[in-house]
């Protein structure tokens, strides 16, 4: 590497001593958390790009907005429960969402490599267009480029969204308070088990369908019948496990969860098992935590279970005070252990 | 899920930490061979449900964390070479070799790829007959078979761009090495499962009768684990040295006869050195006369090297169970799984992993 002097701020390579990008910075993990802490949020420093939420918030001519952007790449294209094409609109209006914004706008960038059948690059657009159409946005400007064969995926999207601001509590980490319990809107690790069973050819009695749903609704109905809702966040890659220890290090408080309270479904636990992931750094792609104070739970729960994709919504623990800023399991045989995150992409185990 | 949830029961697991508490008069110190039995250990936490007179130590049954150094120095060599597609399990892609790892090699454009067997190596060697399909082949008893396994179909479907690089090692000779050390503290011993389903365990009595020590063939489940050290206990207490099964619903005495037959026709007894142990005689597997064309130390040419060891590594110590992970001065300061020193603080089985995952500050983690 050249002398990395001149750049300011100081080029913070290496990167844990790895000299090149890897797949596991990608993975949702410790490293993609140290390269984003470490590289990108100083390259652009600013107060916007620090709010390290999933969107971020400014104003604009009186009116707040949220903007946010997302890159999709999933193998294979289609899968059960969904494809690339509504994941991408999922995954934007969610993180919007999580803002407490109303999704209304979002672009796509097309990266098509060379090859795809113009049949499945059309079952993509028809899924974008359903599922904007679902999520009550508009998919209004858009890219498309082609790469040579061999230099790229399939298809790569990325969408970015634009969404309108209308509560003045701000949502988000630095929201969450000691006491605040903590739910999550349905069962865990069914979207990235999905992708598995199918890229290893697990076969189960019926198949596990991806989780990929758009999640404004929900979040809306609860801001519309006004329940004090401190933070919340879409759980995707590096699952819950993840935006758990994300949270506990931004809000600066602990986070205390119960193994036996965690949703997870059979046939997810099983292909987990067998596989040998943890169920709880699964990806899901329709699922998001809440952080919610106490006398609020009962209402929000009641709320999410009237709703088909937060039907499943649990508590699974509460923000504890003073101690260092972890993620504290309670086992299913009651001791108690450091749920930390995962350092990159799981590696499946010898035996 | 049935077979699983009921050996994680709460409320029988306490049970049984008070009824082994109930029978241990005085101090005993057991070893857990295996490194998926550590990481439940400390995973569920079952260590806190023991009376304080038992020590658990944790042993070198982690095959990702025993692989000799030189032989990680030669995966990545031959994984960096342009024909090679170079096929392991997920285990081994962030253990460290001499200057980088699996990983760095991948990201270097070397065709690494994560497999969950070798019988899929095979499949990728017949689709890519210009190509060299590698498997790394490690682990104990328990992998072994399907190993020799793929050798055998490869051999029959006359597969020549195929081949493993073997490291795979034997754990009862592993045992004696470490009753034998000078100041060994083991006084009896939770066997690997796994490894007993395949082998049986007729090859641990003469063990356990002339080092006078208890051997109990355990599960991985907690009250698998619990159960094993109350039959250890109970043996302790009574002076008797025996081997006994714990883990009846998966092993029995004699094993698995025809995946034992297969190790026989395709492995033959070898010296294998063990990463932070040495070289411990007749403790590995090395590709029989007959399946020498499938060795890829041979067919590859590759040279014997000699490397040494980070300085600052306690693995060693930490394998032969005298050592606990956090008592290594690098434990989560230079060494941590994103930065690791020793294998042990990478593999799902390594103790220094386990302990880095969900120990770190014990005390804070009591709080509640």
């Amino acid at each position: 590497m050249s002398d990395p002097a001149p750049f300011e701020p100081a080029c913070p390579f290496p990167i844990e001593n790895y000299p090149q990008v890897l797949l596991a910075h990608g993975g949702g993990g410790r490293l993609m958390h140290q390269l984003i802490q470490r590289m990108i949020v100083p390259a652009f420093k600013n107060p916007w790009l620090e709010q390290q939420h999933d969107a971020s918030i400014f104003e604009l001519g009186g009116q707040r907005l949220a903007f946010t952007t997302d890159s999709y790449v999933v193998r294979p294209m289609f899968f059960p429960g969904g494809d690339l094409g509504s994941l991408a609109v999922h995954g934007t209006v969610n993180d919007l969402a999580m803002a407490g914004a109303r999704p209304l706008y979002l672009s796509a960038g097309l990266i098509i490599e060379e090859g795809v059948a113009m049949e499945s690059l059309w079952r993509i657009l028809a899924s974008m267009q359903r599922a904007a159409t679902a999520a009550g946005v508009q998919i209004i400007t858009g890219d498309t480029k082609v790469v040579d064969r061999g230099k790229g995926d399939g298809i790569f999207i990325n969408t970015a969204g634009i969404g309108v601001v209308e509560q003045t509590v701000s949502i988000a980490p630095a929201s969450i308070k000691p006491g605040d319990a903590v739910l999550v809107s349905g069962d865990l690790g069914r979207h990235g088990m999905a992708i598995m069973a199918v890229r290893e050819g697990l076969e189960f009695e019926s198949s596990i369908e991806s989780d990929s749903a758009p999640l404004a609704g929900p979040v809306r109905a609860l801001l519309d019948a006004g329940v004090e809702v401190h933070c919340l966040r879409d759980i995707t890659r590096g699952g819950l496990t993840s935006v758990l220890n994300e949270l506990a290090e931004a809000s600066g408080f602990p986070i205390h969860v119960e193994e036996a309270r965690m949703p997870v479904r059979e046939d997810v636990r099983v292909a987990c098992e067998i596989l040998g992931f943890d169920p709880l750094q699964v990806a899901c792609e329709g699922r998001m935590v809440g952080f919610v104070p106490e006398p609020e739970v009962e209402r929000a729960l009641k709320i999410w279970s009237g709703i088909e994709v937060t039907a499943g919504a649990v508590r699974i623990g509460e923000v504890g005070q003073g101690g260092a800023p972890r993620v504290i399991l309670k086992s299913t045989i009651g001791a108690q252990r450091i749920l930390d995150m995962g350092s990159g992409e799981q590696l499946p185990r010898i035996c | 899920m049935k077979f699983i949830d009921e050996y994680r029961d709460a409320a029988k697991a306490r049970q049984a930490g008070q009824e082994l508490a109930r029978h241990v008069t005085r101090p005993w110190t057991i070893m857990e061979v295996c490194g998926g039995q550590t990481h439940a250990i400390v995973k569920f936490g079952i260590d806190e449900l023991l009376p304080p007179q038992l020590t658990l130590i944790h042993g070198p049954g982690c095959p990702v964390c025993v692989t000799p150094l030189e032989l990680i120095d030669k995966a990545l060599e031959l994984a960096a070479r342009p024909e090679v597609i170079f096929c392991s399990f997920g285990d081994m892609l962030r253990v460290p070799g001499s200057h980088r790892d699996l990983l760095s090699v991948k990201a270097a454009g070397g065709d690494v790829r994560v497999l969950y067997s070798p019988l899929d190596a095979l499949k990728i060697a017949a689709q890519n007959p210009a190509r060299e399909a590698v498997f790394f082949a490690v682990g104990f008893e328990t992998t072994a078979p399907t190993m020799a396994m793929a050798v055998c179909q490869a051999a029959r479907l006359g597969l020549k761009n195929f081949s493993l690089l073997v490291s795979h090692v034997l754990v009862p000779p592993a045992m004696e090495a470490l009753l034998s050390a000078p100041g060994c503290q083991v006084q009896a011993f939770l066997a690997a499962g796994h490894v007993c389903a395949v082998m049986g365990y007729e090859e641990y009595l003469p063990i356990a009768a002339k080092y006078h020590v208890p051997i109990v063939v355990t599960g991985f489940e907690p009250l698998d684990i619990l159960q094993g050290l109350l039959m250890c206990v109970r043996q302790l207490e009574s002076g008797r040295a025996e081997v006994e099964n714990q883990y009846s619903r998966a092993v029995r005495r004699e094993g698995n006869l025809p995946a034992q037959q297969t190790l026989r026709e395709v492995f033959r007894v070898v010296p294998r050195k063990w990463r932070g142990v040495g070289e411990i005689p007749r403790s590995g597997l090395g590709l029989a006369e007959a399946f020498r064309a499938f060795d890829a130390e041979l067919k590859f040419g590759l040279a014997a090297n000699s490397v040494s060891e980070p300085a600052e590594c306690q693995s060693g110590l930490v394998l032969q169970g005298r050592i606990k992970p956090a008592q290594c001065p690098a434990f989560g300061t230079r060494c941590t799984p994103e930065h690791p020193l020793g294998a042990t603080m990478v593999s799902s089985e390594g103790a220094c992993a386990a302990y880095y995952r969900y120990r770190r500050e014990p005390a804070a983690t009591q709080s509640s």
